[in-house]
């Protein structure tokens, strides 16, 4: 898996592949990742799937709950706060890497990354999943403050087709949520326009190849 | 607990490294971290992984300290007597596959991963990496030791052919740069060997000289020495 989230002025972007494995076996190559537990704070999910999706539906439950009671939206801390006492307190049987991203009206866009043993983690970007190691470099390296939304996404699209390309348990598609005041967008980003991100591979073994099957 | 004796006293010396090699316009530029831990005790934090097999061919040493040290001592042994009998240069392949006989034929005892580049006139610039397991494989660039991971998403975003030296060194710098802002197995200076047909130069980058990414702060502007 390689799940990514990033903050924006006004909101963040999400960011997952798609693969879901048992083994070397793709159970599912289009699984969503990303799942909603407020109108406005979504969560990537990694680990174990039963694991987070348990998490989740308990998170889900309780916001629900709160928010009713509170009359307002809930804080995007709250619902990274509640997922993190849930991870913290059953560290022992859990296997549950989190990323929650969302918008409130209070803070704006917050990322917040909840890794295994339940450490909480306020981030202007977060990554997660076995995916992610191999893009540490190129985020450190490409990301900036103050990115706008466009920029965020291309960011996020590009480190994830890094990594499906590294990675053997990441691949399929890319799915991007964005969330803003304004609402929420989905988008899916599907084969060839999952940019090339061997290209120097390609280049450099085929190079001349086109050409010389053509010349027979 | 032992106040003083730790478990760092006794474990080996391993390389939790960050090394690397690119091919350029006319050579190849080898890159390393400095770092040589036993256990989490940074037993030398500048060490030199670069180590030199001939004039022409340089070998890049991770994992295990004694076996790479061991295998570029044999390897540096078999070459000297080859250059002498072939009677001219010997070629950075012929270095490699020396380099992979000893990897593959000894797997079972070796924890050493390296990366064999250098310059010879009939093949240009070249690197060859011979991972843990002893395959050899030639690429344009090859990353290898604990940090090298957290690398292959950079690289194969911004890796060009045909850069210029120039280019080449700040790309190796600032990927070991990189490296060692996430890896905690890698750390130190950077040190760079490019090798071409003028012959080998070799560079030293402390950490003032290394690029910074977000949200580290400058040396010199550490509150704690102020």
């Amino acid at each position: 898996t390689t799940i990514m989230a990033v903050q924006f002025d006004g909101g963040v972007v999400l960011g997952a592949d798609s693969r879901t494995s048992t083994g070397s076996y793709v159970a599912n190559r289009v699984s969503d990742k990303i799942v909603p537990i407020h109108d406005f704070i979504w969560t990537c999910r990694s680990g174990s799937a039963a694991d987070t999706q348990a998490v989740a539906d308990y998170v889900k439950y309780y916001v629900d709950a709160h928010s009713m009671e509170l009359g307002r939206l809930p804080r995007v801390r709250t619902v990274a706060n509640l997922m993190r006492k849930i991870c913290y307190n059953n560290k022992d049987n859990l296997m549950a890497g989190l990323i929650v991203g969302g918008w409130d009206p209070y803070e704006g866009g917050q990322v917040y990354e909840i890794p295994l043993g339940g450490t909480i983690m306020r981030q202007k970007f977060a990554l997660g999943g076995s995916g992610s190691s191999y893009i540490y470099g190129l985020v450190d390296s490409y990301y900036r403050e103050g990115m706008t939304r466009e920029e965020c996404e291309i960011f996020v699209k590009k480190s994830i087709s890094h990594a499906m390309a590294r990675d053997g348990s990441s691949g399929g598609v890319i799915r991007i949520t964005t969330i803003q005041s304004t609402g929420v967008q989905r988008q899916c980003i599907l084969g060839s326009d999952v940019c090339m991100a061997m290209r120097w591979n390609h280049d450099y073994f085929y190079h001349g190849l086109n050409q010389r099957l053509k010349d027979g | 607990m032992e106040p003083m004796a730790g478990e760092w006293t006794s474990a080996a010396h391993s390389m939790g490294t960050t090394i690397m090699a690119v091919e350029y316009n006319g050579g190849v530029i080898l890159g390393a971290d400095s770092r040589t831990t036993t256990g989490v005790y940074v037993a030398n934090r500048a060490s030199d992984k670069i180590t030199q097999l001939t004039d022409n061919v340089y070998l890049c040493r991770s994992g295990s300290a004694a076996d790479t040290q061991v295998v570029s001592d044999y390897v540096r042994y078999f070459l000297n007597q080859h250059t002498i009998q072939l009677g001219r240069e010997a070629t950075v392949k012929t270095a490699a596959t020396l380099v992979k006989e000893l990897a593959y034929q000894n797997k079972s005892f070796l924890q050493a991963g390296m990366i064999v580049a250098g310059w010879d006139k009939y093949d240009g610039g070249s690197v060859y990496a011979v991972p843990l397991g002893g395959t050899l494989l030639r690429l344009p660039f090859a990353t290898g030791g604990s940090g090298s991971s957290y690398l292959y998403g950079f690289l194969d975003q911004a890796w060009r052919p045909q850069m210029s030296k120039d280019e080449a060194e700040r790309f190796v710098v600032k990927s070991i740069a990189l490296a060692i802002a996430r890896d905690g197995a890698s750390g130190g200076v950077v040190r760079t060997v490019t090798v071409n047909e003028h012959g080998v130069e070799r560079n030293f980058f402390a950490g003032d000289k290394l690029p910074l990414f977000h949200e580290e702060i400058p040396p010199g502007r550490n509150s704690l020495l102020a």
